[in-house]
């Protein structure tokens, strides 16, 4: 393929991975790796650079929309982000260390968890808990908008909040991804934090911890201008339209369709990762 | 301010709010520009090499011109198309910077110490992977 034609087919995949990921709300990093490399042929190491750079423009994109809402809570994201950046520079540093098979295999098993995910009920389980005294000291307790008015909620189980966010920092770091399912999981499940606040804050911080990796992958010059600007194009654009026609669209057959891709490739990326072909 | 109980909470959370939507929108500037810019030089780059073969297949790591903030602006100034890209995607790391650092004055603000110090720690690590010499 010449640059014109790999620019081109590469800004399709990239449009169409972004607007699934929005529309099912796992983002397109997930499927961003494995297309470029189980498809085009791409060196993971060039694609995890560039997917890194995907992933900050549509978090940060995405943002603005969220923030308006009121959901997001900003001292629960900038607390947990000191866990995720240090945790993506540790996986931005594993990554110079590791053999490229063995993060494709790592890849492939955190792709079969974000698979699992999307099969997950996205209910509260969580009301009236009591208060927890570190996340008292931290202030990290807060509110958000219902239809019967601001309803208050408690944060629990600090520690392992935190400790899971390092590993969702590292995940990010080491594969390029934006490690939303991870960074839900740490708030909704362990600390007990309302779903729709545990998303939103997680998207804000998802371009945080993404910026911190990148600058890594700059420095070390795994981040090449010609393969990022189609994917970062594409996947911004994809994201965008996925947003606008979010509202009318079938979101659970969507996500059970994107489920067994997101399957589908992990497994894919397991077997050339043992096979040494990544 | 004293931070007594909910009522000290609830000023907080309104002060939030509007950082919340300055942030959101500053969020979105930065990413509609280094789109812009990327776009430019991604088109000036197609247009200049549309006939050479692409191949990704082998890594060899980007040159030291476009790995470094100071030689990519000089890239940039000396009009290269892959300089032109590169400093649009530094432009979009810069953006999450840019909401930590604005997230400091924003604390520093509603005079809450404790998280003017939880960001600084956020904001110092980022400089430091953006500027480190060895790319850690």
């Amino acid at each position: 393929m010449n640059t014109l034609e790999f620019t081109l087919v590469v800004t399709l995949g990239s449009f169409l991975a972004g607007m699934l990921g929005s529309l099912t709300g796992l983002g397109g990093g997930v499927v961003i790796v494995p297309l470029l490399t189980l498809v085009f042929g791409v060196d993971i190491r060039y694609a995890i650079g560039a997917s890194l750079v995907s992933v900050i423009a549509t978090s940060s994109g995405a943002a603005a929309a969220y923030l308006r809402e009121g959901y997001s809570n900003m001292r629960v994201g900038m607390f947990l982000e000191i866990a995720t950046t240090v945790g993506a520079v540790s996986g931005a540093f594993l990554a110079g260390y590791l053999h490229t098979s063995i993060i494709a295999i790592v890849f492939g098993v955190v792709l079969m968890y974000s698979a699992y995910t999307t099969t997950r009920k996205e209910a509260d389980v969580v009301a009236g808990m009591p208060p927890d005294r570190i996340a008292t000291a931290l202030r990290l307790d807060g509110s958000y908008p219902t239809n019967d008015g601001p309803k208050s909620y408690h944060v629990r189980n600090v520690p392992l909040g935190f400790g899971l966010m390092y590993v969702a920092g590292v995940l990010s770091g080491l594969l390029g991804i934006g490690s939303g399912a991870v960074k839900v999981l740490a708030m909704d499940q362990a600390m007990k934090i309302p779903f729709k606040v545990s998303t939103t804050t997680s998207n804000f911080m998802i371009g945080v911890t993404a910026a911190a990796s990148a600058g890594i992958y700059l420095r070390r010059g795994y981040i090449d201008p010609g393969l990022a600007m189609p994917v970062m194009l594409g996947v911004l654009a994809g994201a965008l339209v996925g947003a606008r026609i979010l509202p009318g669209a079938k979101v659970r057959t969507l996500r059970i369709v994107f489920g067994v891709v997101i399957a589908a490739l992990a497994i894919e990326m397991i077997f050339q990762g043992v096979r040494g072909k990544l | 301010m004293t931070d007594v109980g909910g009522s000290a909470n609830l000023g907080a959370t309104v002060n939030d709010k509007s950082v919340e939507l300055f942030l959101g929108r500053l969020l979105r500037w930065g990413v509609l520009l280094a789109a812009l810019v990327v776009f430019v030089g991604g088109v000036w780059f197609v247009i200049e090499s549309y006939n050479v073969p692409q191949n990704y297949r082998v890594f060899r790591g980007e040159p030291a011109e476009l790995r470094a903030v100071p030689q990519i602006v000089h890239q940039t100034i000396a009009l290269r198309p892959l300089g032109l890209i590169q400093f649009g995607l530094l432009l979009l790391i810069a953006t999450p910077v840019a909401r930590v650092l604005f997230s400091v004055l924003g604390f520093a603000l509603e005079r809450d110490w404790m998280y003017v110090v939880i960001t600084l720690f956020v904001l110092g690590l980022l400089i430091y992977t953006l500027t480190s010499r060895s790319g850690v």
